[in-house]
């Protein structure tokens, strides 16, 4: 598992999707697939089930948050005489999060693709471009935080306050960690190479990290854009 | 340095807390020492706290299960003998005790005694009934029942230290905003439950995990036991509605600590939110402890009845059904919210199918008995005690569902009895019964039958007399938590009450007597065949207990009810299935990775509680330093030779011929 250059990840993806256990699976007359876990072929295999896993810890992280949604919506009108969603909303700087937020899930793909080839180099490197991005956006989410704070807008303020730090600042805490996370995956891949237990870390994580731009993109269009507009 | 904590803390002026805490704290020490004594502690470590053996944790969630019950039980008994002496007094706990002891008793019951009972048989059943070594995540059980552990004993420590919340089991705000409970009490309650309730969510994970993607060959879905369906029901409803728990107890702690409005009555807050957020959690937990239990009957029914469940599909339907609509139901707990006429039509309508899918199963059982050849042992006393317990406990919460019969029933010592009675009538018995039914499989050894018996039927009485005044006393008008009384009329009823409740005390010193007994006798009542009830499902096919690895080689199932198919191709030909070629097994490692997150999680909670903020950081810390250094380790699993293999399973071999040779001695054999 030597370094390879990228173009080879092409090849791999194509292979890794051939594998009935991990792309495409049979159905039909093929019948499941032995070791995938489904039908009544046996246990399915170490990656699969750590994958799997780790999607239903998803489901129930997106449920988390969909009750701070709920909340956001019977209180976004409950501005207690305080600002409104339209005061506090500046655009551009939303813009530039949203932006560095879904470069950061391209990269994210993209070290995933470099794992595929075995590439640690490459690995690395887009690793190390999603944490940056990362916490480019954390950093502007502060700073949006503190200028709100500034102007005497704190979450103390207004249940309207409230839901909004709630809801945002949720997905910024979740963002911190899996920064975190992705240091300590860094980590591991210098040191320990690309041995099946790391590579299924890695999936875990792409899997989190595409999830919360995905949790991010309803805060912009909910929070945001229609708390924004009204 | 300390935070909010000082010596005004402990409650020298309270005998009962302090007696009590002191109790408990000399026989914790008295144990230590005697384990230390002993030189116990090497196997302690090694065999139980860092196992990550489904078995050893899921037995390790009944102890703390058992525990816990008898200590909400003591509530319970403070509670009866309060309402019974302070009529027209003051009795002997003075209000801010009563409230917290109420509390107490909710929380711990739900939440520290059923919970870890109902995940236990879980945790215990589930790999053995579906032929694998273990669950998907082994070492994340570890974390879960010890993240459990921690919460339970955050809770008990409030007896010592503090307080403990007095706004009843659900801390419904604005009475539990910093504003108007400004004590250690209610974060006592949050912080308890915020880290038990990870670790519920890691069990629900991993046993859905389990379910959906280990299971030996030739297990297809509809050849699960019906266990497994209601544990993957359950699970699922763990996963779906444990992080709405978390996220309003989130929101009610930064309301607290940092003066945030989400539920405040100023500034925007919204104290009815809370109510739905928490209900929506709160009704499915319910059926997350209910659902097991229907599970563990439907395992009971057949095995003494002799003949396979009644309609099996159906089962798994209602089952489903139950999982579906359980999550449709949350608003019935405040009809009075004044939500409108549509809106409580619907759920009232919603609450009254509900019990469609219950009664499918209800029926499906006592077909199971019908034909069959019903043989009385305890776990089946238990099953049966359950349906028609249960059954009526069902019947009152239909009356219940119907919003204005619900306005007048509101918050009354009616349903208090009704939610006794489906808790109590279906959880409780369902776990004595699958603790009766399931014992011999983890420790070698059958309860004592004659004992077993009369601890059903004192239970079985003692639930009916304590629990039937309740409910005419909520017809007569008395509300829920009442520390005293000014009604002389009612005074009959809480009196049948306390006996009801003396003889449920006999019930339970019947329990202790029957563990004793059982114990000493362990030699008389020894299972030497794994299958002391001539059971269906595959747990029945492993020595008792089980090695570690459950299964030599993985069972190849063939149809529903794997083992007794195994076992009527055993009988037939007169001989065991061909020795199998044996192979080396991959286990996983011990680790203390549990008990060391757990530990961490205890402190950051009770530096929490105490405002003891740089604590809090350094047990942050320390957990993730831990974690990383969980994440370095090498070593994940070890291997067991196949000669090893080889041995165990033949001493399980030579127990099943034996078997079979005295089955046809007594002419059992065709």
């Amino acid at each position: 598992m030597s370094d390879t250059p990228l173009p080879a990840s092409v090849e791999t993806i194509r292979r890794v999707r051939a594998d009935p256990r991990l792309g495409r699976r049979g159905h039909g007359s093929e019948g499941p697939a032995k070791g995938a876990g489904h039908g009544d072929t046996g246990p399915a295999s170490k990656r699969i089930i750590v994958g799997y896993g780790f999607w239903i810890f998803l489901l129930s992280d997106i449920v988390m948050f969909s009750c701070f949604f709920a909340a956001f919506a019977v209180q976004s009108h409950a501005t207690a005489g305080g600002p409104t969603m339209a005061q506090i909303v500046e655009t551009p700087r939303v813009a530039l999060e949203t932006a560095a937020l879904l470069l950061s899930s391209y990269t994210c793909g993209l070290s995933f693709a470099a794992t595929n080839a075995r590439s640690k180099l490459w690995t690395q490197v887009f690793l190390l471009a999603t944490g940056l991005l990362g916490l480019a956006f954390v950093g502007m989410e502060l700073q949006e935080f503190i200028g709100l704070a500034a102007r005497g807008f704190t979450p103390q303020r207004s249940g309207m306050l409230t839901a909004f730090f709630g809801l945002v600042g949720l997905h910024g805490v979740h963002v911190s960690l899996a920064g975190l996370w992705l240091l300590t995956m860094m980590a591991q891949v210098q040191l320990k190479g690309f041995r099946p237990e790391i590579i299924h870390r890695l999936i875990c994580f792409n899997l989190f990290w595409h999830a919360l731009d995905i949790v991010w993109i309803g805060i912009f269009t909910i929070v945001y854009l229609m708390g924004g507009l009204t | 340095m300390f935070g909010k904590l000082d010596w005004s803390a402990i409650p020298f002026d309270q005998p009962i807390p302090l007696i009590t805490s002191l109790l408990i704290v000399v026989v914790m020490l008295g144990v230590l020492i005697l384990i230390t004594l002993k030189g116990w502690w090497p196997y302690l470590w090694g065999e139980w706290i860092t196992s990550v053996d489904h078995k050893r944790i899921g037995v390790m969630y009944c102890l703390l299960g058992i525990v816990m019950l008898i200590r909400g039980f003591a509530d319970a008994i403070m509670m009866r003998t309060q309402q019974a002496v302070a009529i027209n007094g003051p009795g002997y706990l003075p209000p801010d005790h009563y409230d917290q002891i109420f509390t107490a008793h909710g929380t711990i019951m739900i939440l520290f005694g059923a919970m870890p009972l109902v995940i236990g048989i879980m945790n215990f059943l589930v790999p053995l009934q579906l032929g694998v070594r273990d669950v998907a995540f082994p070492t994340f059980n570890s974390v879960g029942f010890w993240l459990t552990a921690s919460g339970a004993l955050l809770v008990n420590v409030s007896l010592f230290i503090g307080e403990f919340a007095r706004t009843g089991w659900l801390p419904y705000p604005p009475l539990s905003e910093a504003t108007y409970t400004p004590g250690v009490g209610v974060d006592y309650y949050l912080w308890a439950v915020q880290i038990s309730g990870v670790g519920t969510l890691i069990t629900g994970i991993n046993i859905v995990t389990t379910i959906l993607k280990m299971r030996c060959p030739g297990m297809s879905y509809l050849r699960m036991p019906i266990f497994c369906w209601t544990a993957l029901a359950s699970c699922l409803l763990i996963v779906a509605v444990f992080p709405i728990l978390t996220a309003t107890l989130a929101m009610l702690t930064l309301d607290r600590y940092l003066g945030w409005h989400y539920f405040t009555n100023t500034l925007g807050g919204n104290p009815m939110m809370f109510v739905n957020l928490i209900w929506a959690w709160g009704h499915p937990e319910v059926y997350i402890l209910v659902l097991p239990a229907f599970g563990i009957f439907s395992e009971i029914f057949p095995t003494f009845s002799g003949k396979p469940l009644f309609g099996y599909r159906s089962m798994v339907a209602a089952t489903l059904f139950i999982c579906i609509i359980s999550m449709m139901v949350w608003l019935h707990h405040f009809f009075t919210m004044g939500a409108g006429a549509a809106v409580n039509t619907f759920f009232g309508i919603s609450s009254s199918i509900i019990a469609v899918g219950t009664g499918v199963k209800v029926y499906n059982w006592i077909f199971t008995m019908y034909g069959g050849r019903v043989r009385f042992d305890t776990p089946m006393l238990w099953s049966m005690g359950f349906i028609f317990t249960f059954c009526i406990g069902g019947l009152t919460g239909v009356l219940l569902a119907i919003p204005p019969a619900d306005f007048l029933t509101h918050n009354s010592m009616f349903l208090v009895a009704h939610f006794h009675n489906v808790i109590v009538g279906g959880v409780v018995f369902g776990v004595f019964a699958g603790i009766e039914f399931w014992f011999p499989k983890a420790f070698g050894f059958r309860l004592h039958p004659r004992w077993g018996k009369a601890a059903f039927w004192l239970a079985f009485v003692g639930f009916w007399v304590t629990f039937t005044p309740l409910y005419i006393l909520g017809l007569e008008g008395m509300t829920r938590r009442l520390q005293h009384i000014n009604i002389v009329a009612w005074t009959p009823w809480l009196y049948v009450s306390v006996a009801g409740v003396g003889i449920l005390i006999l019930g339970v010193i019947a329990q202790v007597i029957q563990l004793v007994v059982s114990i000493r006798d362990r030699d008389k009542l020894r299972d030497v065949t794994g299958d002391p009830w001539d059971g269906r499902s595959l747990e029945w096919a492993t020595p008792s207990p089980p090695p570690f690895f459950n299964f030599a080689v993985m069972p190849n199932v063939e149809g529903e009810e794997a083992y007794w198919g195994i076992k009527l191709r055993a009988v037939e030909t007169q001989q065991l299935s061909p020795q199998p070629d044996y192979q080396p097994i991959e286990m996983p490692v011990n680790s203390p990775v549990g008990i060391y997150t757990a530990f961490f999680a205890f402190v950051f909670g009770f530096a929490m509680i105490w405002h003891i903020w740089w604590l809090a950081i350094l047990a942050f810390v320390a957990a993730y330093a831990g974690f990383v250094v969980f994440a370095w380790r090498d070593v994940h699993e070890f291997h067991v030779p196949a000669e090893e293999v080889a041995r165990v399973d033949q001493a399980r071999r030579e127990a099943r011929t034996a078997l079979l040779a005295r089955m046809a001695e007594q002419g059992a054999l065709p």
